[in-house]
Order: structure tokens, then sequence, then C-alpha cells
């Protein structure tokens, strides 16, 4: 029987070993499970996570895929460090693609450099509109911001389906349910010639360093610590724990709202009906992997972009449903989170002393033995 | 609008409330214990696929219902293992159990997309479905909805009425004064956690034997979160619940008889009405924090371990 010790600090070893135990678990797990599809193991894990590494176009690739990743995820820890669980990002992605792309419809005619600019306040604004709802509904009439959020990515996705086939919709695009591309003005640059790599890229690594700043160097940073971890001490020193919703749920609104036009201001290219694979969700597996840190963030971001271009390219060379993504994403957690546990425990072998020879039941056995342990 | 109309409108309310009622009692319970498992809609999707699974392979759809309820308890387990066995966050577990139920889920039911079943056969009752309006209402259901018809009496009777259910909320309420008595919090919050698993699953395998006799990715489609939120709708009553699963299900067929009431609103806006009126009767329930206070278990979410 093993038992769990509580540490009389958290690990710093541990901090930074458990994301790894957690990837290394995460493969054997993919080993296992693609022996059982009957997939070559070799291949798959070669086509998962070598191939989409080897080429220009994989390493530019890997970019676009981090790119929301990692916006969507340094925002996000911001919020759960302030115990604010904004569920909701993929929603706000898709209203700033929306809000943004509307702007960039009705610009069609403009060939001049503000467009893309006002296009990028538009997606900022929708994704904070969209985050602003599950915050008033928090601070004003105390209801969770998990189930809130959540239920309006459900009426975005909607709200997308409904604009591509209604009022953004290409008037000459033979009733696709597609919105028309954009013109030259309201298309995102690409940083890196003859790849798809865009802006969102340097705004991602912008931001890792702003959101570093914010929480390490300013005032309102402690403030979203303190509010997020001992919110009666928060409320002692003056910081109000409503302030904290409104912060972070603007500020993580906002950057879910700037990536979801960059996406379809760059890589897509105009409005579909699905314009994102769950980058949303995908991001807080980035926050939690990433430690909740910016650095962190940087480094899980580029692995679960990874993960969907193993999952592309797995599927195109061996024809495996895309799907194994998610089933990465999903256990990689799992592992991460089971790890954690040894940065607060310590686990040992539970032993108990010979009864018959103390005279003590079991339980004071245990207590002996908890406290040889130096255990509370 | 006449009386068959009505009828019928009437029957789609309770094919669109029952996945909702089994989710949400099963939570409701798992709540009541003191854990927060955010994983109702993996789990659901869970029991979807592996009762479509079995229906599949056996041709029973009974096999299928045992199959979903065993992968909601499945799934459950490995929610139980990392928070209540290694002390996880409840919350992010929960929402690890959902992104991984998707992804699962897609990825085994890919053969079994576009397989058609007959489902889940209605068994109507002797002497009883012969009744005018009641019979063919009540009495000529599956036996998956006569289930959700004893499932929420029973479970209230359990929770009010006898001491394992006063058990069972004590260590909802403080698991501190629960341990201290000698009850093992432990063990209760995870029968508690795997009851709420099995639910689950039977509520995806409602989804996908009867509701659509087939399997579609992603087929829950927020199912389970709107479960979820009925359990705090209902202020974690069973009675409540149930009025909360029927009037979802009212709201959420809603949209497939708005055109034939003549409500020219496109389609996709009408599918917005659960979720919206979820957020609706979210915001109704919570402003009164008083009666949060006083119905919702004092414990719920925070972890416990025993030191001794």
């Amino acid at each position: 029987m093993i038992r769990l010790y509580k540490r009389p600090a958290p690990s710093r070893l541990w901090i930074f070993l458990a994301p790894l135990v957690a990837m290394v678990l995460t493969l054997l797990s993919g080993l296992i499970l693609f022996s059982l599809l009957g997939v070559p193991v070799v291949e798959a894990f070669y086509a998962f996570f070598i191939e989409p590494l080897t080429s220009v176009y994989g390493l530019a690739e890997l970019g676009v895929k981090a790119a929301p990743l990692i916006m969507i995820g340094v925002v996000l820890s911001v919020c759960f460090r302030a115990g604010v669980w904004n569920i909701g990002a993929e929603g706000q992605f898709i209203l700033g693609a929306i809000c943004g792309a509307a702007v960039g419809l009705s610009l069609k005619e403009v060939e001049a450099f503000w467009v893309l600019p006002l296009m990028m306040l538009a997606g900022i604004a929708g994704g904070m509109l969209w985050a602003s709802i599950p915050a008033l509904l928090r601070t004003r009439f105390n209801t969770n911001e998990i189930l809130t959020s959540l239920m309006l990515t459900y009426v975005a996705s909607l709200l997308l389906a409904y604009m591509v086939i209604g009022p953004l919709q290409d008037p000459f695009g033979f009733n696709f349910p597609q919105s028309a591309l954009f013109h030259k003005a309201a298309t995102l640059p690409v940083v890196w010639p003859n790849t798809r790599l865009h802006l969102g890229f340097v705004v991602a690594l912008m931001l890792v360093g702003l959101v570093w700043l914010l929480m390490s160097r300013s005032m309102l940073g402690f403030s979203l610590l303190v509010t997020g971890s001992a919110p009666r001490a928060g409320r002692f020193a003056g910081f109000s724990v409503n302030r904290s919703v409104w912060v972070t749920m603007l500020v993580s609104g906002g950057v879910a709202g700037l990536a979801g036009l960059f996406e379809v201001a760059g890589p897509i290219g105009q409005l579909l009906p699905k314009i994102s694979p769950g980058y949303g969700f995908t991001a807080i597996i980035v926050a939690f992997v990433g430690r909740l840190h910016p650095v962190g963030v940087l480094f899980a971001g580029l692995l679960l972009a990874l993960s969907y271009l193993g999952g592309e390219s797995a599927q195109i060379s061996l024809n495996l449903p895309v799907a194994v993504t998610g089933v990465f994403q999903g256990l990689l957690l799992f592992f991460l989170l089971a790890a954690d546990v040894l940065i607060h425990y310590s686990l040992k072998p539970v032993t108990t002393a010979p009864a018959e020879f103390t005279g003590l039941t079991n339980t004071q056995a245990q207590h002996v033995a908890n406290s040889e342990q130096g255990a509370p | 609008m006449n009386a068959e109309m009505l009828l019928l409108t009437a029957l789609t309310i309770i094919t669109a409330a029952t996945p909702l009622v089994y989710a949400a009692i099963g939570e409701l319970v798992v709540e009541k214990s003191g854990v927060l498992n955010l994983g109702v809609e993996g789990m659901m999707l869970g029991g979807a696929v592996s009762s479509f699974a079995l229906l599949h392979l056996t041709g029973n759809a009974y096999f299928g219902i045992l199959g979903g309820a065993f992968a909601g308890i499945f799934l459950a387990g490995i929610f139980a293992v990392l928070t209540l066995g290694l002390q996880a966050s409840q919350v992010a577990t929960g929402l690890a159990l959902t992104i991984f139920g998707t992804g699962l889920t897609a990825l085994l039911g890919k053969s079994l997309v576009g397989v058609g079943h007959s489902g889940l056969q209605k068994l109507p009752i002797p002497f009883l479905s012969d009744l005018p309006v009641l019979g063919r209402l009540l009495f000529q259901q599956d036996v998956l909805v006569y289930g959700s018809f004893l499932i929420v009496p029973l479970v209230a009777w359990f929770l009010y009425r006898t001491s394992a259910g006063l058990t069972l909320r004590s260590v909802g309420d403080s698991h501190d004064a629960a341990h201290a008595l000698g009850i093992n919090v432990l063990r209760w919050r995870l029968l508690a956690t795997l009851f709420g698993g099995a639910c689950a699953g039977v509520a995806g395998a409602y989804l996908s034997l009867a509701y659509t006799p087939m399997w579609v990715e992603n087929m829950t489609a927020g199912r389970g979160w709107i479960a979820l939120a009925l359990v705090v709708f209902a202020t974690w009553r069973p009675g409540r619940m149930m009025f909360g699963a029927y009037l979802f299900g009212a709201i959420s067929i809603l949209q497939l008889h708005g055109q034939a009431w003549g409500i020219r609103v496109p389609s996709q806006l009408m599918s917005m009405l659960p979720y919206l009126a979820t957020i609706m009767v979210l915001v109704v329930i919570s402003r009164d924090r008083g009666k949060i206070r006083k119905h919702a278990p004092q414990s719920i979410g925070k972890s416990f371990y025993p030191t001794t």
C-alpha cells in the first residue's frame, strides 16, 4: 500500500520534471494504443513526431498552429492563476473572427494600410464582448463562469454557421456556406516568405514577454495572483475579486478574439463554418502543461501544435483518423495532472509496525510510521 | 394545433429529456458527495460510442446499455484515481476527461459512422398502454424511459430516507466531520463518482440507441454541460432536477417544431435556444446566494485526503 505524504514545501524539481514525465508516459501509451490499433509503431511515431519537423514547410506550419495556442494559452494561464475559469476561449476566438471578418468584408473596396489594424481591433472587441458576458454574470449575479462561458461557445459556433449562410455569405459563392475571400489589404502579412507563418506568431511571442512582465513585475499581476490563491487575504489587502474577474476575462477574451481574427485573415483567408480545430480548448491544456507560466506556455504551445501537425501527417501517410490528436492531448493532460501530485506530495509505502510486539493498533502504528518519516 | 400534434410534441419532449435526466441525476449524486465532475460530456460520449458498438457487434441493444454504463464507470474511474487517489484538481481533471473522451470516442467510433441499426425497442406495458393519451405518452416507451421515471424518485428516496444517503450527504457537506466519525470519505466519494459515471454512460447510450440510433462524432452536443447546469438549476434537489430536464427537453425540441408552428427564424439561431436558456436559468438561480448556500454541498470541489 502506498500513501501520499504532504511535502513541507512544493518540490521545485517536480514542477519541471512533471511535464517531462507526463510526456514520456503519453508516448508510452501512444505506443500501446498504436499497437492495439494494428498500426506499425515506428512508422506511426515517425509520422507523428518527426516528419512534421523535417521540412521548412513543416516548421512554418508548426508556428502557424502554435500561434493561436500560445496566444490563448498565455492569457488563460493568467485567468487560471487568478482563479477565473474561462473555458470559453473557443467561443471568444470565433466571435473575434466573425467581427474582424465583418469589418474586412465591408471594406472590400478599400486598399489602405489601416484596414487590417481596424479588423484586429474589431476582433479584439468581439472577443472581449463575448468574454464580458460571463464576467458580468459572475460579478453581478454570482453565476458560475465555467458553465456560462462554455454555453457561449456553442452559441458562437452556431452564430458563425448562421453568418456564413446569412449576412456574411459570399454573394457570388454559389450558395456555399462561406464568406468571400479577403482582399489584399485585409489579409495578414506572412513573416516568413513562401510559407503561411504569419504575424500572429510574432504577436504570440510578444504576448509571452508582456504577460511575464505583468505577472512578475506589476502590482496588477500581483493582485491577480493573490485574489486567485487566497481570496480572503486579497480582500484584506484591498484587492477586489470582481476586478480580477473583469481584467482576466476581458484580456483573455480580447486576445482569443485577436487569435481568431489572425486565423481567418491569415491561414484560412475567409470565413468558413468551422475555423478552429479546437484551439480554444487545447489552449487549456497548453496553459496547464506550461505550468501557468508564460515561458512554459511557449514550449507547451509548440508541443501541442506538433500534436496537431502529427495528427495531420499520420492521417496522410498512415490513414489514421485525425482524432488521434485529441486522444494524445487528453492523455497528456491526464498524465500531467497525475504527475503533478509529486509537486505537493511524496509517495511512500506504508510500513505497518508489527502490532503484536508494540501492542499498538494499526492506526497507532501508522501514526508512528508517519512521525518517523517526518510527515504531518 | 390539434390534439395529435400536442401528443407528438409531448413524446419528443420525453425523448429529449431522458438523456438529461440520467446525466443530471448521476451528477447530482456525485456533487452531493462533494465531488465536482466536469467530465459528464466525455463520459456521455464514451457511453454513446460503446453502447452503439456493442449493439453493432451483438445485435442486442440491452448489451449496448450495459456497455454504455461500463464505459461511463471506466471513465469515471480514471477521474476518481486522479482526483481522489492523487489529489488532482477536480476542475482540471473533469475538463481533461471531456477532452480525452471527445478524442477517444471519435477515434474508436470511426468505423461506426454511417452504420444504421433499428435501436431500442418500445415495450408497451400491458393494460396501462391502452389508456387514452397517457397510455401512448407514458406506457409505450422503451426500457430507458421507464428507468428515467424510476431513477429520480429512487435517488431522492436514497438520499433523504436512508442512512446510507445521510452518510453520503454528510461526506459532501463536511468531509472532516464525516472522517472524524469514522466514515471512509474516499470510499463514499468513489462509489458516488462511479454511479455518476454509470448514469452518464446510460445517458449516452440513450442518445445512440434510442434518440437517434446511430453514432456521430461529438453527438452529445453539449448535453453533458447542460446536465451540469441542471444540477445547479435544481439546487441539488432530485424533483426539481426532473422538472428542469423536461423544461430543457421542451426548449430543445422547440427548434424542431418551430418551423411547423410558423416561426420564421433561421435554424442555427433556433438551435442556440437550449444554450441561452441554460445561461438564463443559471443566472436566475445563482443570483440568490442564500438559496445556493442553503442547498449546495458545502465541501463541493474540495479534495480530501485522510492524514491518519
